[in-house]
C-alpha cells in the first residue's frame, strides 16, 4: 500500500486491516481449540490410552476459555500488568488528551489505566472500540509533555480502532494458556511417564512413538505459539503508527515520545512473554538486541521514528 | 422459463445491492450530521467555561481589564453569529482573545499557583482542541461520504434518492497541514 488517499482518511485505508484482524481472530480461536483438543488426545493417548475422551475434555475446556479469553481477556491483562483504573480527576490531562482524541477518531473513550511502573511504556487492550481499556505505566506519564502524550495515546487508540486489540489480547490470553498447559505436560511426563511405562511393558514400541510425539507437541506447542505472536505484530505496529498520525495529524508528537522511550533502557517488571506484544515498545528486550532480533514482536525503533519524520 | 429464473435472480440481486447501498449511504450521511453536531456540542462547552475562568482570574488582573473585555465580547460575538462563515470568522477571534489571556496568565504567579484557574486553563485548552478535532472529524466524515456518492455505481443509487454532496468545514488558517500517510 502507499499513500493513503485524501478521500479515506478516517478510516478508509484501514478496512482491509480491520477486516483482516476479525478473521484473525476468529481463526486463531478456532486453531487454539483444535490444538487443544488435538493435545489432549495426544496427552490421553500417551498417558491413559484414552485420547477420545480427553479429546473431548479439552475441546469443552478449551471453547469455555476462549470465551472466557473474548469477554474478559482484557481484564486478565490489566490483573497481569497490576494496572489501576483512573478517573477523570485523578488525570485530568490525560484524561483530557484522550477524549480530544476519541473525538478525532469519532470513538467512544476507553477505559483509562495506570501502571505504578517507572519503566517507560503503554498499551491497548479489549476487545472492540465498546470494550477498550488504554494503559500507561507512571514512567511514561511522567515523561511526555502534552504533544507527546497525544501521539502514544493516539497510537493506542488506533491499535483500538484497528480491533488490533481484539486478536492480541485473544493471543496475549490464549499463547499465555498454551505455554502453561504444555509445561505442566511436560512436568507430568517428567514425573508420571516412568510409573506407566513399566506397567505395559509388551506395546513399548508403540507407545514410545506417541510419547515422542507428545513430547514434541508440549514443545512445539508454545512455539508455534510464539512465532504466530511475531508474524501478526510487526507490521501492525507501523500501521498504528500511521493510524495515530491520521488523528493527530502531528507526527513528531509521537516521533519525539518515541524517542524519549527508546532512550531509557528500563525493564517494565509487570510484562511477560504473555503480554509483551500489546506494549507500544517491547517492554522486554534492550532496543540494540531488539533491531536485529529474529523473535522481535516490534520493529526497531529508529526505523519507525525514521517513518514518522518523513511523514 | 430457464430465461425467467435469471432474470429474476439478477433482479433479487439488484435490488438487494440498491437496498444495501442505500443504507450504508444513509449511514454516512447520519455521521456527517452527527459529527457536525458534535463541533457544537464543543463550542457550546467553550461558552459555558469562559465567564467561570474570567470570573477567576479578574481579581488578579486589574491592569488586564481590556484584554479580558476582548474575551468577554469576542464570546458574545460567537454565540450571536450564524452562519458557518461569520461564525468560523467569530470563533477564530475568540480563539485569539483566549489565546492572549493564557499568555498574560504566565505573568502572573499567583494565578499559576491557583488550582482552580489551572484547571480551567487545562478545559479550556483541551476544549480549544477538542473543537478542533471535532471539525477535523466532521471534515473527514463529509470527504467519505462525497467520494461515496461520487464512485460507480453507488452515484446511480446516490442520484436516485437525492443524497446530494455535504459541506466541508473551511478555515483560512491552517493550523497543521494534513500529512501524508505511508502504510507499508
Amino acid at each position: 500500500m502507499s499513500t493513503l488517499p485524501a478521500g479515506e482518511r478516517t478510516l478508509g485505508g484501514f478496512y482491509a486491516h480491520i477486516g483482516a484482524n476479525k478473521r484473525k481472530s476468529a481463526a486463531l480461536v478456532l486453531v487454539f481449540i483444535l490444538l487443544v483438543a488435538a493435545l489432549g488426545w495426544l496427552i490421553g493417548e500417551a498417558w491413559l490410552e484414552e485420547g477420545l475422551g480427553f479429546l473431548g475434555i479439552f475441546g469443552v475446556v478449551a471453547i469455555i476459555y476462549s470465551l472466557v479469553a473474548y469477554y474478559a481477556g482484557d481484564r486478565m491483562v490489566l490483573a497481569a500488568s497490576r494496572a489501576k483504573q483512573i478517573h477523570k480527576a485523578d488525570d485530568p490531562e490525560l484524561w483530557n488528551v484522550i477524549e480530544e482524541l476519541c473525538i478525532a477518531g469519532g470513538l467512544p473513550i476507553p477505559k483509562i489505566y495506570l501502571i505504578n511502573d517507572s519503566a517507560p511504556n503503554a498499551f491497548a487492550t479489549g476487545r472492540d472500540p465498546e470494550h477498550s481499556v488504554v494503559a500507561i505505566t507512571t514512567g511514561l506519564r511522567q515523561k511526555l509533555n502534552r504533544d507527546e502524550l497525544q501521539g502514544v495515546m493516539a497510537h493506542e487508540l488506533s491499535h483500538i480502532r484497528f480491533f488490533d486489540i481484539r486478536l492480541q489480547t485473544l493471543i496475549g490470553v490464549l499463547v499465555g494458556l498454551t505455554a502453561l498447559i504444555s509445561d505442566i505436560f511436560l512436568r507430568s511426563l517428567w514425573w508420571g511417564g516412568g510409573r506407566r511405562r513399566s506397567r505395559s511393558g509388551s506395546r513399548g514400541g508403540a507407545e514410545a512413538v506417541l510419547l515422542i510425539v507428545a513430547i514434541l507437541a508440549a514443545i512445539l506447542a508454545p512455539i508455534f505459539a510464539r512465532l504466530l505472536q511475531l508474524s501478526i505484530s510487526r507490521k501492525r505496529e507501523y500501521l498504528a503508527d500511521a493510524g495515530a498520525v491520521q488523528l493527530t495529524r502531528y507526527p513528531l508528537g509521537l516521533a519525539r515520545a518515541l524517542d524519549k522511550i527508546s532512550s531509557d533502557k528500563e525493564v517494565l517488571e509487570v510484562a511477560n512473554r504473555a503480554t509483551q506484544h500489546l506494549y507500544i515498545v517491547n517492554p522486554i528486550k534492550p532496543f540494540e538486541e531488539r533491531a536485529k532480533n529474529l523473535f522481535s514482536t516490534h520493529p526497531p525503533i529508529k526505523e519507525r521514528i525514521a517513518r514518522l519524520q518523513s511523514m | 422459463m430457464e430465461f425467467l429464473i435469471v432474470f429474476l435472480v439478477l433482479l433479487a440481486i439488484l435490488v438487494f445491492y440498491v437496498i444495501g447501498t442505500f443504507n450504508s449511504l444513509v449511514k454516512l450521511r447520519n455521521r456527517v450530521r452527527n459529527a457536525w453536531s458534535q463541533i457544537d456540542v464543543q463550542l457550546k462547552r467553550r461558552y459555558d467555561l469562559i465567564p467561570n475562568l474570567v470570573e477567576a482570574v479578574k481579581d488578579y488582573m486589574e491592569y488586564e481589564q481590556e484584554t479580558l473585555q476582548r474575551v468577554i465580547e469576542a464570546r458574545k460575538t460567537a454565540i450571536d453569529t450564524s452562519g458557518i462563515a461569520q461564525q468560523g470568522a467569530a470563533e477564530n477571534m475568540l480563539t485569539g482573545a483566549l489565546r492572549q489571556l493564557f499568555a498574560l496568565v504566565e505573568n502572573y504567579p499567583e494565578l499559576k499557583a491557583n488550582q482552580n484557574v489551572m484547571s480551567l486553563q487545562e478545559e479550556l485548552t483541551s476544549t480549544e482542541n477538542k473543537i478542533s478535532f471535532s471539525r477535523q472529524h466532521y471534515n473527514d466524515m463529509v470527504m467519505t461520504y462525497n467520494v461515496r456518492i461520487e464512485q460507480f455505481p453507488a452515484n446511480a443509487v446516490a442520484g436516485t434518492f437525492n443524497f446530494g454532496h455535504e459541506e466541508f468545514f473551511e478555515i483560512e488558517e491552517v493550523d497543521r497541514e494534513v500529512p501524508k500517510v505511508d502504510l507499508r
